[in-house]
Formats: structure tokens, sequence, C-alpha cells
């Protein structure tokens, strides 16, 4: 059980340590199934927007280039946590998954305030198919990350309880890995919802 | 919703009967429980258990429970159409009913047998102690056993799902479909989905990174691998099934447009979704069914497997094109003649490798020493009925002439004549072969292969007259007839076919009941087929540690080997073993998500949130804890392996 090899990071080290990394990585693989499966539905209704507003009409560059901003930057910040985690620098660490946490918080806040802008216009998630498949892309991104800052902060308490050892650091690990998901996830929409749609 | 809309089911009297009938069980089995005082037996031996032995058992018990209730069904079908405007059923109580049957038969019983199977045997197999997540493993039986009770309380609270099992839009949506019907169909496969896609998660893990030292991917045994395929499709496929029913509940309930008829919805779109799911699905209920016939045909023609490398190559190709054919499932419904081409060739692809598998199995048999035991009497009733659903299935994949067949007869003669033999043969040649492993006696031979020609003649006489029905144009899912039309004589050589089959599977319960009863003569090692993989080198029943030492593998059937070389396998030095802990965690956890499930059907969202909060709580809670697990010591496992070897 406790075979210690300094060659790998804390965060591997153990079988079973091993075995939730591995497993997560599988997870992800669903998760890209799960996101590709709305963003072809996304695709097949784009143009059906029946008689409610269309993508060209609602989309404003503002909100999502602040919303890249935050999401971007937090990905970096999430990086810098866990590359103190591996100097074992507990405060720093706490630090940065701190800040990432702020980032995610002020991109959902940002996305919060668009989807009231969208209602305001009349765009509701039950008003064409085409914001229906929007508003649930999105919507599943935002739940991943609503999810995510919950997460966090119980990453966050554990690490500031018990320090970092094999087992906090291998569930701040994970949970890096579930953040910069979000992230690759977000440049998709960005690309192809916002960019696209605007265009 | 109103107490007359909940109870509006037990209008019926058929229904009634049979809520009565399920009352007075579950009250006997709850009385028998409190009687025999074994209530804390079965929450502290099965409720709060990670050990994956316990949980394979588990889902083969729920998936026979199922199996009966499937079965019931399709009797009920058979007898309903066996003669002219008949009256036993009427329309809506017969579209809920194959609605149901198709959805229990493939989720809830060929599914779950499966996933039992593998819970069994995959971790014995690769020589591990127990899957890569023992706890989650719980948690995906548990959520898989919530979404089996939806499924069947849904019968008397409420009304069943009534769409059929594709639930294509726009009849399955809120407009045509108003009751709470469909809203169970999207909810307890959105439960008891999650819990398979855990479980492929879990599996995949384990087969990667848990295989005993020196079992290299090219010897593992061929069980293992066509379950590592299977369990990669899952992972790949699930999830587009929990997208396209959340899309579903959210039509449904929340008013969104996705498959609407109006504001720009599609309903075709459901059709796409749900089979770009659905035909993977095919295969991940037919691969690890050819996995077994592999194993049995192995063991019981003493040869090794003809071909192993193409098996595995074979799989992989299936896999892949499993993903690329989902549309020969409605060629009629409009796309061009582009579409329908490409589709039409990818299709027949499959039956190339698919040939390939055939071949190696008849060859692995040739100039082999054949036993006919019951595992292998499925076996070799597989082939030749399994080919015959195979090449109607290249007739289908013709897309111009699936104009004729489509809707018909004919397809469900094809598609029971791929699943019967394939999966439902897979599954209970595994179940006999398998069988003494998980308990320590066999079944007896002679009920067992009685139960085999009862099947095996009853199948064919049910299905095929309805390959001839198909042709004459009889249009699936018709609650009934007139005599005009003269579909009578064959429907009702169906129906007799299916009584037969009824008497096959009774056959099953009655060999558990006799095996149990004279197990004492029944009881065998851990060794009881000659067999050639690595489950067979420990005991029977197996030890909660699985192997007291784990083997080191050199080649493919070790074990084998291993035992033509009197070798023992288990020769190293015993150390501490690592167990995980038990909980009941993952169960209550699922009660909690059960009942949200079931509020959210019944629009009660309110009550919904404050069960989804309570997930989460399950969910923080479990981050929260520190659980190192436990260690059996080197004394207890040295005095079990004595008991045990005592014993043989």
């Amino acid at each position: 059980m406790s075979k210690h090899n300094n060659s790998v990071p804390l965060e591997y080290q153990g079988e079973e340590n091993d075995l939730k990394i591995f497993g997560f990585w599988i997870f992800l693989g669903a998760e890209i199934v799960l996101f590709a499966t709305l963003f072809t539905t996304y695709f097949t209704l784009v143009n059906r927007t029946g008689s409610a507003p269309t993508g060209p009409e609602l989309f404003e560059i503002g909100p999502v280039i602040l919303e890249t901003f935050l999401l971007l930057t937090s990905s970096f910040t999430i990086g810098l946590g866990v590359h103190a985690m591996r100097l074992g620098r507990v405060k720093p660490m706490i630090v940065f998954y701190i800040i990432t946490l702020l980032l995610g918080a002020g991109f959902l806040a940002v996305e919060i305030d668009e989807f009231i802008t969208y209602v305001d216009h009349g765009a509701t998630i039950t008003s064409s198919a085409f914001l229906s498949a929007l508003m649930t892309l999105l919507g599943t991104h935002g739940a991943h990350v609503t999810f995510g800052l919950l997460w966090g902060i119980a990453i966050i308490i554990q690490v500031s309880k018990h320090g970092i050892n094999k087992r906090t650091a291998n569930k701040a690990f994970i949970f890096s890995l579930y953040w910069h998901f979000l992230d690759v996830v977000w440049i998709f929409l960005f690309s192809f919802i916002y960019l696209k749609g605007m265009m | 919703m109103t107490m007359s809309e909940i109870f509006a089911p037990l209008k019926e009297p058929l229904i009634m009967g049979t809520a009565v009938g399920i009352m007075v069980g579950v009250i006997a089995v709850i009385a028998g429980l409190t009687y025999f005082k074994l209530w804390g037996w079965l929450y502290n031996n099965y409720i709060k258990t990670v050990d994956h032995k316990k949980i394979g058992v588990m889902y083969i018990f729920v998936a026979l429970v199922m199996l009966f209730k499937g079965g019931v069904e399709a009797l009920l079908m058979r007898a309903q159409t066996a003669v002219p405007d008949n009256k036993l059923l009427n329309s809506e109580h017969y579209n809920e009913i194959f609605t149901t049957h198709g959805v229990l038969m493939i989720l809830f019983v060929a599914m779950p047998f499966l996933f039992g199977l593998f819970n069994v045997v995959i971790p014995l197999q690769i020589g591990a102690r127990d899957v890569a997540f023992p706890r989650l493993n719980a948690l995906s039986f548990w959520l898989f056993a919530a979404g089996a009770v939806l499924i069947n309380v849904s019968f008397i609270i409420g009304g069943s799902p009534n769409a059929g099992w594709t639930s294509y839009f726009p009849l399955a949506g809120i407009e045509y479909n108003p009751g709470v019907n469909n809203n169970y169909y999207a909810w307890s496969l959105q439960i008891s989905g999650l819990g398979s896609l855990m479980t492929g998660i879990n599996f995949v893990t384990t087969i990667v990174k848990m295989r005993a030292p020196g079992m290299t991917w090219m010897k593992v045994p061929m069980f293992t691998w066509s379950s590592f395929i299977a369990n990669i499709i899952v992972v790949f496929a699930f999830p587009v099934l929990t997208v396209a029913l959340i899309m579903m509940t959210m039509d449904r309930q929340f008013g969104t447009k996705f498959f609407s008829t109006e504001d720009g919805g599609m309903d075709m779109l459901w059709a796409n979704l749900f089979w770009v799911w659905g035909h993977p699905e095919v295969y991940i209920v037919i691969l690890p069914a050819f996995g077994v016939f592999s194993e049995v045909i192995a063991t019981f023609s003493r040869k090794n497997l003809f071909g192993y490398g193409s098996m595995v190559a074979s799989m992989i190709i299936i896999s892949l094109l499993s993903f690329l054919v989902w549309a020969h499932h409605f060629y009629t419904m409009g796309h061009g003649v582009v579409v329908n081409g490409v589709f039409s060739i990818t299709t027949m692809l499959i039956a190339v490798p698919t040939g390939v598998k055939i071949f190696n199995w008849l060859l692995t048999m040739r100039h082999g020493r054949i036993t006919f035991t019951t595992p292998m009497l499925y076996a070799l009733g597989f082939i030749p009925i399994f080919t015959i659903g195979g090449v109607t299935g290249v007739m289908l994949a013709m897309a111009s002439a699936d104009y004729q067949y489509h809707n018909t007869l004919f397809l469900v003669a094809h598609f029971h004549y791929v699943l019967i033999p394939g999966t439902v043969f897979g599954i209970l040649a595994g179940y006999h072969f398998w069988w003494p492993k998980m308990f320590g006696f066999k079944l007896n031979e002679k009920i067992g292969q009685v139960g085999f020609w009862l099947i095996a003649i009853g199948f064919n006489v049910t299905f095929f007259p309805m390959f001839i029905l198909g042709l004459d144009g009889y249009a699936r899912r018709m609650y009934t007839y007139s005599a005009e039309t003269g579909y009578m004589t064959l429907n009702m050589i169906s129906f007799i076919g299916a009584l037969v089959l009824a008497l096959g599977f009774a056959t099953l319960v009655y060999n558990i009941y006799y095996s149990l009863r004279h197990r004492k003569e029944l009881a065998c090692g851990g060794d009881p087929w000659d067999a050639r993989s690595l489950e067979w080198a420990t005991h029977s029943p197996v030890p909660e540690y699985n192997f007291a030492v784990v083997p080191t593998i050199s080649r493919l059937d070790e074990f084998w080997y291993a035992k033509k070389e009197g070798r023992d396998l288990q020769a190293g030095k015993i150390e501490d073993i690592h167990m995980p802990n038990d909980s009941a965690a993952p169960f209550w956890q699922s009660v909690v998500m059960g009942l949200f499930a079931f509020f959210f059907i019944f629009n009660e969202i309110g009550i919904a949130i404050a069960l989804g909060v309570v997930t989460l709580i399950f969910m923080a809670v479990r981050s929260f804890e520190i659980d190192e697990g436990r260690h059996i010591h080197i004394k207890e496992i040295e005095e079990e392996e004595r008991r045990l070897r005592g014993d043989r």
C-alpha cells in the first residue's frame, strides 16, 4: 500500500490514487460524449428559431469576452495551485484555489446576467427549439461550473484541515482536471456558439 | 395530480389482480424475513456489501425477477394475439405491455444479468481482489435497482410507459401522451443509466489497471476482453442516452421545444439520438455473451480458443461499427438515398467480423473432445439459431428491401433471433457455467438440459412463424386483428411456442430449488469443469479476498497449463490483504435518488429539489470521509485457506 516512490508526484502515489486518476480520465471521456451530444443537438437546431429571437439578434460580444477572460484565467490559476501543491506549499496552494473559485463565481455571475438579458429580450428556453438547445448547452456547462464551485470549497476545506498529503493531493489534482475540462468546453462554446453565431 | 389519477390504472381488473399479487408477495417476503429474523443478516451481508461477488449475485437475482415479469408480459401479448378480435387486453394496456416488455428485457434483464456476470467473474479472471471502485460499484447496483423499482411501480401508480421502448416523438411528447407514463420512462432509464455509466467506468479502470502480474493484453481471457470492449461502449454510448432523456424530460415537464412539432422542434432528432445510443446498446448486451460462448466452447472442447487474435480484432471492429449504423433503424423515415446507402453498407459490414467469430467457434470445436453439459448446449444451440438472426439482419440491412420489412413482425422475429440465442443463451450458459463458482455446488445437469431443449424448441416455435407473418404484412404492436386476415393459425402456433418457452424458464427456477435441496450431493471443488481461466484457480465459493496469493501469469490459459504441469499457482508467501470497508451509504443514496425521480415524475418539483439537495449532501459526506479500508491478516487467511482446503 504505502510504496514510496519519489519519482512520482504525491497525487499518483499508492494504488488507489493511481486508479482514481485513471478512472477520472475515463469519466471525462464520458463527459466529452455528453457535451458532444449537446453540441450536435445545438448544430441541428441552430436555424430552427421559429418566431423567437435568433442568435445574431441576442449575442453580445462584451459579456462573452469577459466570461472567457475569467474562465481562462481561472484555468491558469488552478495550474499555479497544483504547482504550489507539488512544491508542498499549503498556503499558496489554497490561495490559488480560492482565486480560481472566485473567478469561476465571476464567470457564473456574468452568465446568469446574460441569461436574464436573453429572457428580457423575450428569449426563454421554451420559445424555440434553437433557444432550448442553446440554453440547455450553456446551462449544462454552467451547472458543471456550479458543481465545481461546491466541490472546490470541499477540497479547500480538506487541504486546510489536513495539509497536503497523498489523499488531499489526489483530490485536489482530480478537481484540477475537472476544472481544466470545463475550460476546454468553454473554448468550444465560445468559438462555435458565440463567434460563429455573430458572424 | 389527484389520487384518482394516480391510481387510475387499478380500475382494470388484470392490473388490480397483479397489484394484489405483488402486495401479497411483498407482505410474504417481509413476514418471512421477520419470522426468520433475517433483517440484520440481509442488511449487513447484502445491503451494506461492497464485495463484487455479492453485488454480482444481487444483479443476477434482480435480473431473474425482472425476467419473470418481462416473460409474463410476453405471454400476455402472445395470448392476446392468439385469436382474432381478442378482448383479453384493451389497446392501452397492450401498448403499456409491449413498451415495458422491451424496456425490461433490454435494460433490466439483459444488462444487469451481464453486469452480474462481470461482477462475479472479471476480478477473478484477472486475479484482482475486487473492482477498482468497490463503493461506486455498490452505488451502481442500487441505482439500477431504484430504476427497476420505478418502472415496476408505474403499472400500479400512475400508469406505465406506452409509446414503445423506443418512445418516438411526437407520440411520446406531452401533447399526445399527457399522463405520467412517459415520465416514468425518462426517469427510470435515467437513474439506472447513471448506474450503468458508473459500472462502465469502474470495469474499464479495473481491467486496464488491475490485471495480475504478467497478464499482458494478449493473455487476457476472452470473457474479460469482450466485457472490456462492452464497457468502453457503455462509457461512450450512455451519455448520449442521458442527454436524450434530459431533453425528453424538459420537453415533457418544462415545455422546451427539442422534439416538438412547433417552434422549430424536430421529432426525428429523438429517433437519431435514441439509436445513437440504442444500436451500441445492442452490442453492449451481445459482446459479453460472445465472451461467455468463447469460454464455454473452449472449456468443453478441451482445446484452446481458435483465432484468439482475430476474436479480439473482430470485437474491436464491431465496437467501432456499432456507432456508425444507427440510421438503419429508420430507413423509411425520410432520409435520402445517400444516407440510406451509407448506412446499408456499414450495417452489412458488421456481418464480416461477426462471421469471423462464428468460424472461430466452429474451428475451436473441430477435433475437440466435446462434452455436452448444459452451458455447452446453450453455446451449441446459439450458433445455428443466431446465424438465422444474422442472415435476416443482412436482409433488413438492405435499405430498399427494408421498405417491405419495416415495422412488421419480420423485424420482431429478427431481433428476437439475435437477442435470444445471442444474449439470453449467453447469459444462461454463463449462469450454469459460473453458478458453482458463486455457490460451491453445481446446478442439476438433467434439469438444466431439459430446460435448454424446452427453451430452444419453444423459442423457434414462437418466433419462426413471425417471419412469415411479417412477410404477409402483419404490423408489429397491433393489439388485435380480424379473422378475415388469416393471421390466426401462425399466431396460435406462436402462442403455443411461448407456453413451451415459459415452461423452459420455469425449469430454471425449479432447478435452483432442486439443486439447493440437493446441494450436498452437487457440491464441488474450485474447478468443477476442468476449465482454463484464472477464476477456477481459487475455491468455490470464493473467499472474500479472492486469492490468498495473487498468481503470476506467463501465458494465456495459465491455470490450464499449471494443472497439467502440477504447479500450484498460489504457491507464494501469504501477506496481509487490504480490503475496502462495507457501507450502507450507496443504498440510502439510491433510495433518495429513487424518491427524487419519483416526485419528479409526478411534477412535485419542490420535493424533488429537496431530495436532490440530500443527494449532494451524501456526496459531500463521502468527500470528507476518511476511509482507509481494512486488512485481513495473514493468520485469518491461513485459517480460511485450511478450512476451504479441508472442505474439498
